[in-house]
């Protein structure tokens, strides 16, 4: 019995991980680009969240539905302005450019929020729990995973039944030959890291809603992140899903065997995995 | 007044000059053809038309407006579309989306749409679901040809669209060319192949080490002219 329900919580903490990584992995489909950064953007949006839940005194759900354009826009600006200026040949200058980047992000957080850890109000919905006979799980992350879920959808059915869609995976497929379609890719690119920045804070909500944070912590949720995009195949959503899960279900089984040995579990599964499949579990055909 | 002109165009690779002051003229109705051996700069010429290589603004008009500064994606909507060297088919993407991709983010009024290219090229409409990639090389062909159409440019250009095919295929790709001269298209067709270049063609520029060497219609040039003017030496 404590078997199934260390599985069930590895199962949707692989939701959070994924909602970690769906971000990551839809920028990377698109222009190659790593944003190292990106741990760091999930935590500033979560203090975005924590800023008007405070201020304001929403709930951290209305408080993320007016965060989630605001880091649309700073994700377009910062891809168009600055991170289109270090795409090129060379994939030294993004990967300079964004670890700049994370550290820049983390020191502003703790000029702005200082080190204390903090957390998203959350009410009843923390301690709600479904029972489903032969296990209990939590409302939390049974809401986690599905929103997960949604947005793998989401971004799949974007990705492959609109014309938005069409020109993501056109330039993808060579940036040049798509501006000879009028397509600028510039333009296709800062649209891609707004999207992503949107799924950034909806992982931010569940990211503050479920554990303590403080600026520190992003690179840590960019590592789970990168391993479920590597885990699942580079430039498949789906596979991202199926790689959150993995390290998720890693984690929470490791935990249970010896609580010291959550977050080694998740490293040494994301290790078998690229012994057994070097390119991930659903690597693109093109490539 | 021409449709489309260059004026001493000139275009670089780095430090390596590729064109030395190139002049050509389109006419509205007209179909060019370039010709010139391997290296001679056809292709660089045609993405100094399409703007994939940026140039001086005024050396490029179409309809009178200086467009050698602007961007492949400023140029197309503007009336120029391009079926580039070697295809370049999206490999993403479905035969039917590389095609409406070639219309992305606008509505364009004219003849070729969805249907009209399925009519030109009905083996398409077969292979719409298919991967581009997965085409013959003919049929890959015809769908960078299909997608160039479907944003109905006034100046379709062309870079060697017989490339690596079989005579018979180069036949049924060719015998689709009347027809996107009759929808109005003006073309610039740019070919190794000087007999069909001769066929499909009003009037004839041929290249050489990024210039033109020589120029008029098919009729007027004679097998010796064209030998010297392509390889730089008479036959
Ligand atoms: N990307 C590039 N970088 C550097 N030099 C280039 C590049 N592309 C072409 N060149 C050079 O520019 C010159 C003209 O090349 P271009 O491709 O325009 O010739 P072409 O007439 O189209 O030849 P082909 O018949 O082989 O297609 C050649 O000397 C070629 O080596
Ligand atoms: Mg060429």
């Amino acid at each position: 019995m404590i078997w199934i329900d260390t599985l069930a919580q590895g199962i949707l903490l692989g939701g959070l991980y994924a909602l970690f990584a769906a971000g990551l992995s839809l920028v990377f489909g698109i222009m190659r680009l790593v944003n190292l950064a990106h741990g760091d953007f999930i935590v500033m949006a979560a203090y975005l969240i924590l800023l008007l839940v405070t201020l304001m005194g929403l709930s951290p759900f209305v408080a993320a539905i007016i965060a989630a354009p605001v880091m649309f826009g700073i994700g377009w600006g910062l891809q168009k302005h600055l991170l289109n200026r270090t795409l090129g040949n060379d994939i030294l200058p993004p990967l300079l450019v964004t670890f700049g980047l994370s550290i820049a992000l983390q020191n502003a957080l703790l000029e702005g929020f200082s080190a204390d850890s903090q957390r998203l109000p959350t009410g009843a919905i923390s301690t709600a729990s479904i029972d489903l006979g032969v296990l209990t799980v939590g409302v939390l992350p049974l809401l986690t995973f599905g929103s997960a879920i949604a947005v793998i959808v989401g971004l799949n059915q974007l990705f492959y039944r609109t014309e938005l869609g069409r020109a993501f995976r056109a330039t993808s497929d060579d940036a040049t030959t798509a501006s000879l379609m009028g397509i600028r890719p510039g333009n296709i690119f800062a649209i891609a890291t707004a999207i992503a920045m949107l799924v950034v804070t909806l992982a931010a909500l569940y990211l503050g809603m479920r554990s303590n944070f403080d600026p520190n912590i992003g690179p840590a949720r960019l590592i789970y992140a990168f391993q479920a995009v590597i885990i699942g195949g580079l430039g498949s959503l789906w596979g991202t899903l199926a790689g959150g899960i993995i390290i998720g279900l890693a984690q929470t089984v490791g935990a249970a065997v010896n609580p010291e040995w959550q977050i080694l579990a998740g490293h040494v599964a994301f290790l078998i995995v690229l012994l057994v499949r070097p390119r991930g579990l659903f690597p693109r055909a093109v490539d | 007044m021409s449709l489309l002109t260059t004026k001493g165009l000139t275009a670089h690779y780095g430090d390596f000059q590729a064109l030395f002051g190139v002049d050509i003229a389109l006419n509205q109705g007209e179909t060019i053809a370039i010709i010139g051996a391997n290296g001679a700069g056809k292709t660089t010429l045609m993405r100094s038309l399409s703007g994939v290589l940026r140039n001086a603004p005024e050396m490029i008009t179409l309809e009178g407006q200086a467009i050698g500064g602007m961007s492949a994606d400023q140029i197309l909507p503007l009336g120029l579309a391009m079926v580039p060297e070697g295809r370049k088919l999206f490999p993403s993407l479905s035969v039917e989306e590389n095609l409406l991709i070639g219309t992305y983010g606008r509505k364009v009024d004219g003849y070729w749409n969805l249907q009209t290219i399925y009519e030109l090229f009905p083996i398409l409409a077969e292979r719409r679901n298919n991967p581009g990639t997965a085409l013959s090389g003919g049929q890959q062909q015809m769908v960078a040809i299909g997608r160039a159409l479907m944003s109905n440019p006034k100046v379709l250009l062309c870079d060697e669209i017989s490339l690596g095919l079989a005579p018979v295929v180069i036949k049924d790709i060719y015998a689709a060319v009347p027809k996107i001269q009759e929808s109005g298209a003006s073309l610039i067709v740019v070919e190794q192949d000087v007999g069909q270049a001769m066929k499909v063609a009003d009037r004839v520029y041929c290249m050489m080490e990024g210039r033109v060497t020589l120029e008029g219609t098919p009729a007027s040039l004679s097998r010796d002219d064209i030998h010297a003017a392509y390889f730089g030496v008479s036959a």
